[in-house]
This record gives C-alpha cells, structure tokens and sequence, in this order.
C-alpha cells in the first residue's frame, strides 16, 4: 500500500530580475511613499519571470526521485520551496515526515572551528538532535576518513578532506524524506563512488529521495522514477529512464540554428542565481577552415569551437572548459584553456569570444554531450552548464576502407597507419 | 490488494507550505524546536570571537574597563558629573558592563543575517535564531566581565543590599530590549542595506540618552520642569535597564520603580512589534540576502 510522501499542486515562485541590486534602498523606499508609491506599478511585470510555474506532482513514501533540467530550469527553485527555504508565489506542497535538505555540502562550516566542532554545528543546522549527533559521532569520522585531524580547525584541511568531511556529515542525516541538490558533483571519482554508494543506501532503506542532479548515469541507476523541468515547468514524468531519455530528446532540440548551421544557444531563461553572477556562455558554433559557421560535422573534419561568453567583469587568468561526454556521462574529451593549455586568457567586461580548434575531429559518428565552463583560478566555477547541448557528428570514412565508423563500434577515430613488419635488420657487423 | 481507496483514513500533512497569507503569525513554538541550533549558534560564536583575538576574554573586561576610566577621567572628574553618591568609577563601569551587552549584541545581530547569508539561502530554521544567537552570546561577555566588578565593589566597601534580588529581573529587561531592537536592525539591514552603516551612530546617540555616564537623578528636575513624570524616561528600555541594574547591584538610592515598569511595558512593545516585522519580512528573505 502506497503512502504519500509530497504532494505538489500548482507550485509557482516567481522571480523579480534585471534589477542590480535585490534589496531596496531607504531613500528609493522613502521616495516611492512620497510620490504615494505609483512608481512600483509602472516598473514591475516586464521585470518578472516565473522561475517555477504550475508544478504539479506526488511522490509516495519510499520513491526516489530524480529531478532532471537545464541550467535555470527551476530544479533548485522547486528544492529551495521544498525545503521552505523560499517561499513560494503561488500553489501549495504538503510534506508527510521528516524533511532534511541537502542543498549544499559544508553548510555553516566555520574555518576556526575544528573538525569535531563542526560536525556538531553542521549537524545542527542540517536539523541534527545533539544526542543523534553524538552516536553518529564515530561513523561520520570514519566515513569522512579524517580520524588523525579531527581536532584540527578545518581552515587547516585539504579541499579533499573538508568536503569529505562535510559530506560525511550530510550523509548521516536521517530524515524521512531527504531533498539532495547536486552535492554528488564534488570531490574526486573515488569519493564520488562512496557518495552514490551511500546515496544507494539511503534509497534502499526506504527512505524517500528527491535528487537534483546533472548526473544522468546516477539518475538512472539510483532513481525509480524522473521528472524533467523546462522552463519551469514539468516537461516529463515517469520511469527513470524514459525521463533521461525525454530530456536528450528535449537537448537534442536545441542543436542547429534556424538556418540549419551547427550553433548551440543557451535557450532557457537563466536562473536567478545565474543572472545574479552574471557569467554565461551564450553560444557555441562549431566553424570550418574558412571560418564559417559548419552545417554538419564529421568524423575526421576540421573543426574550430567558438565560444561566445558574457562576463561581468574583468576577471584575469579566466578559463574556459570545453567538454563532449556521452549521452551516459562519460567524459570523453575535456578541452581547457589552463591549466591543460596554459593559454592565457583575461575575461573582458562583457562579450569575450575564444575558439578552440581541433585540426581532425576524433569522434565517431553519433550523439554527444557539449559541456562547457568558466573558471578562475582556484577552481572557483563561475560558470556551468554540463548539459549545453547535444553535438550530432556525422559518419564518414577518413580511412581507405570506406567505412564509416559509428559510436556504436567504438567512440574514437584517429588517424593510423597499418603495415607489416619490415625486412628484418641486417644481422651480423 | 484493495486496501487502497480513499475510504481510508489519509494521514495528515507533517508540513504544509504554501503562498504566505497577508498576517504573519509568530510560530513561537518553532523556536523551542529549534533550541539546540540556537545553542550552537551561540556557543559558535562565543568560540570563534575568543579564538580569533589575541586578548581572547580578556577583551569583555577591557571594554567597559577601559570605557569608564575615560568616563572617570573626563565626566566624573573634569566635569563634576556627580554619581548618586557612590565612587563614580564604580558608578560608570557598573553602568557600562549592562550598557556594553546591549550595544554589542545589537551591533552584532544587525548583520547578522547577511553574515549568514550562505546558511539562509541552503538551509531552513527560523531565522529568528540568528540575531537571538548574536545577543545572547553576549551574555558569556557579560559574565566574564562581572568578577571585576565584584573586586570594584569590595574594593571601594560597597555592600549590595536586598535590591540584589533583583538582577535577575534586570538582566532579563536588558535581554528582552537587546533581542527587540536586534530583531527590528536585522531585519531592516536585509530590507535595506543602508541601515547597517547607520547602526554604529544609533548605538552612538543611544548611549547619550541612556543614564550610563551621568544618574537618572540628574534629568529628572529637567522633565519636572515641563511637568513631565519622571518614568517618561522609561520610552528608551536601556534607561531602566541601567539605572536598575545600578540600583540592584550598587544599592544607588533611586528606586527605581516607576521607570523600570515603563521601560518593562516599552521593552516589551519593541520586543513584540520586531518579532511580528521580523516574521513579515522573513518570508523573502533568502530571495533578497
């Protein structure tokens, strides 16, 4: 017998952008009561955007369900009112239990404070009863593997150590119904693992799971069911893998301008947290020899990625990323400006343009995923978006043997050359 | 299976979210839930403050000690401001211990919320907890800082008297008027931000008004003189918050009565109203920190 868990019904939060600064000013807020506040009337509605509209659905105890979206597609919106860290403009959720919310991993952490002491704050602020906090004590130290430096201030880890560390903690939390966002996106591969691992765990032990996440592998193998945003909106729900499969299909749309060139624009309206930072990669076009903008492209052709961005600001030794994963999340090639290339790059307040070229296109013939990223030195991301748009590549046969290599044979096609073995050398003096 | 109709008994909602209505409504109760984060939020920031300075506590004494060897020098004994009759350094530091807790947990609890920004906008609890948290880990200060008062005491052979029962209810007047004004200045500082650089000079002009350097004794002829009553003083809470507190501990022969029962009836209209405002404004709060 099924027993709810959340029950969304017309869920809607709208946001109010363009404007620089989010919070009022006295002397605007004194102004506006003297000329007997017309002036919010005139400004207001062209400056709205519904981040979130009419977002109905119903999970039933136990479910785990992922939550599935572009950049700005109110996947965070919809936690963020879940977690009634926000609330919404419009419509109503009923929760039935515990709820605990993952929103971030390291809420709170203080760098003075160590690492005992901040598995007891943490743990609190995730809504952790000390006497909880207290027998988990010991489990949480070792999963974070931080046993040797837990009377350290954490300013003194390693980034690997604070957010294993920070990780271990959330992942000890036990709420009945737990909301995740992206948090599986840290840390290396192998903690990476043990996170899904735990994640696994979690989803086995009954419990009920809403997980926002980029990860469309994780997605499918953890989650029961998927629900896919666009726009703000529910665009699908249903299986997990039909939902990945949904969105692909919804990605795959956006490939190719209206001329029918190969130009990926970032379509969706970006999300206020985007608009807040400011730092975006508008478009990507895939160009030829000549420097025009490519109809298709094949295995084996030139081909030069230029990447148009806006910046905010000046922002010296800025990188950019270019990835192409699989439709599974396989990071297949990742291109960057530094540290791999060492190019030196600065952002320059508003529209930059960098190209990155490949002399032969070394994938085969099929569907990929176009992955791209601002960053500042120290690995700060100013800028992700793991899911730009999908990159059809075209078959065709740069060997004599006229064959067309697809990617359902192999993924990678480079040139090469057979022949047998030479007359042996001369033997002797 | 049939179990499954709508026959059935549905279990109710553990949490309903939903649009805010107009009214806000306190949810006093969610407070108490939330103690233990309150806890920490205190006991993080006692550690942090202590940890970060070289001085460490010493700096909760060297404040007011430092404050009224000035106000000694300069008011008790440059300008003559008389002190009820007891030593006007005990006078002025007495005065100063209460009058330092409330204008640091004050100053402190106005940026509070945008110092937190990061947990507000990850994680939900009452936000209420975060100025609360800035004024009471005051009180550790507070603490720290009233042995040197004692050895004052003992020092200049002043006894307290039965008055001294009374500090308890003196110290709770000065932590309801710290918590209502740190609601409102928190509040007002995520709404707009240009309150935050005008707290320092309230906190400023707040202890001119308040009898901190000189007796209440010296304004009440001024307020008789326009046939005002004397508890008028009580409209600004810290004034019996101080002049109690002195009367508590010094035994000063002010009895204080009238005006510590108007500053009571204020303190408590501040404590209200920042509560109701802070609930109103709280809802978008994480859209706008």
């Amino acid at each position: 017998m099924s027993r709810p868990a959340i029950r969304a019904a017309g869920l809607g939060k709208q946001y109010r952008i363009g404007e620089r600064q989010p919070y009022k000013s006295l002397r605007e807020s004194i102004m506006r009561a003297l000329s007997g506040g017309s002036r919010r009337r005139s400004r207001g509605a062209r400056e709205l955007i519904w981040a979130l509209r009419d977002v109905s659905f119903a999970v039933d105890a136990g479910e785990v369900v992922g939550i599935i979206g572009r950049n700005g597609a109110g996947k965070s919106t919809l936690l963020k009112i879940l977690s009634r860290i926000t609330e919404p403009t419009e419509g109503r959720a009923e929760l039935f239990g515990r709820v605990g919310s993952l929103l971030d991993v390291g809420t709170g952490f203080h760098p003075e404070l160590t690492g005992r002491e901040n598995i007891f704050l943490n743990g609190a602020i995730l809504g952790m009863r000390r006497a909880e906090i207290e027998s988990k004590f010991d489990e949480i130290v070792a999963f974070a593997e931080v046993e040797k430096f837990i009377d350290t201030p954490v300013k003194h880890y390693s980034s690997g150590m604070y957010l294993r560390l920070a990780f271990a903690v959330a992942a000890h939390l036990e709420p009945e119904i737990l909301l995740v966002d992206e948090v599986l996106a840290v840390g290396d591969v192998e903690f990476q693992k043990k996170c899904l691992g735990k994640m696994g765990e979690v989803a086995r032990g009954g419990r009920t799971v809403l997980f926002v996440s980029h990860n469309l592998p994780a997605v499918r193998s953890l989650c029961s069911r998927g629900i896919v945003l666009a726009q703000g909106r529910v665009a699908f729900d249903g299986p997990a893998g039909d939902a990945v499969e949904a969105y692909l299909s919804r990605l795959a749309d956006t490939a190719g301008g209206e001329d029918g060139t190969l130009r990926f624009v970032r379509r969706a309206a970006p999300s206020a947290t985007a608009a807040d930072s400011g730092f975006a990669v508008e478009r990507v076009e895939v160009l030829d020899e000549s420097g025009a903008v490519r109809r298709t492209l094949c295995t084996g052709d030139y081909a030069c990625f230029r990447i148009t961005f806006h910046s905010p600001e000046a922002v010296e030794k800025g990188g950019v990323e270019l990835g192409i994963h699989t439709l599974d999340g396989v990071r297949l090639i990742q291109y960057s400006t530094r540290p791999v290339s060492d190019f030196e790059l600065s952002f320059a307040p508003g529209q930059n343009v960098v190209e990155c070229e490949l002399p032969r296109f070394p994938l085969a013939a099929g569907s990929y995923v176009l992955a791209v990223a601002l960053t500042r030195p120290g690995m700060e991301w100013l800028f992700v978006d793991d899911h730009f748009g999908v990159l059809d590549v075209l078959g065709r046969a740069i060997e004599a043997g006229g064959v067309a290599v697809t990617a359902s044979r192999c993924l990678l096609v480079t040139e090469h050359r057979w022949r047998l073995p030479g007359p042996p050398p001369p033997q002797g003096r | 299976m049939v179990s499954h109709d709508a026959s059935l008994p549905q279990p109710a909602p553990a949490l309903v979210i939903g649009a805010g209505g107009r009214r806000p409504r306190l949810r006093l109760h969610e407070i108490w839930e939330y103690r233990e984060l309150l806890y920490f939020f205190v006991w993080r920031d006692v550690k942090v403050r202590y940890k970060q300075t070289v001085l460490g506590a010493a700096w909760a004494v060297l404040q007011p000690a430092m404050s009224a060897v000035v106000f000694t020098v300069f008011f008790g004994r440059l300008a003559g401001v008389p002190s009820d009759g007891v030593p006007y350094p005990l006078f002025a530091y007495a005065g100063l211990v209460v009058w330092t807790f409330f204008a640091q947990g004050v100053s402190q609890a106005g940026n509070s919320l945008i110092g937190s920004a990061n947990l507000i906008t990850k994680v939900y609890f009452p936000r209420m907890v975060v100025p609360a948290a800035s004024v009471l880990s005051g009180l550790v200060d507070l603490a720290v800082a009233t042995p040197v008062l004692v050895l004052l005491m003992i020092g200049y052979g002043v006894r307290p008297g039965l008055a001294m029962l009374m500090v308890p209810a003196v110290l709770v007047l000065a932590l309801a008027t710290a918590i209502g004004v740190a609601l409102w200045l928190s509040a007002l500082t995520v709404e707009y931000r240009d309150v935050r650089y005008v707290v320092p000079f309230v906190v400023q002009l707040w202890l001119f008004v308040t009898p901190v350097i000189y007796p209440a004794s010296q304004v009440r002829p001024l307020l008789a003189s326009h046939g005002l009553p004397a508890w008028l003083l009580g409209l600004n809470p810290m004034a019996g918050v101080v002049e109690g507190f002195r009367w508590a501990v010094l035994g000063t022969p002010t009895a204080p009565w009238p005006l510590l029962a108007a500053s009571a009836l204020f303190a408590a209209a501040i404590l209200t109203s920042g509560a109701y405002y802070f609930r109103a404004v709280e809802r978008s709060f994480a859209d706008v920190v």
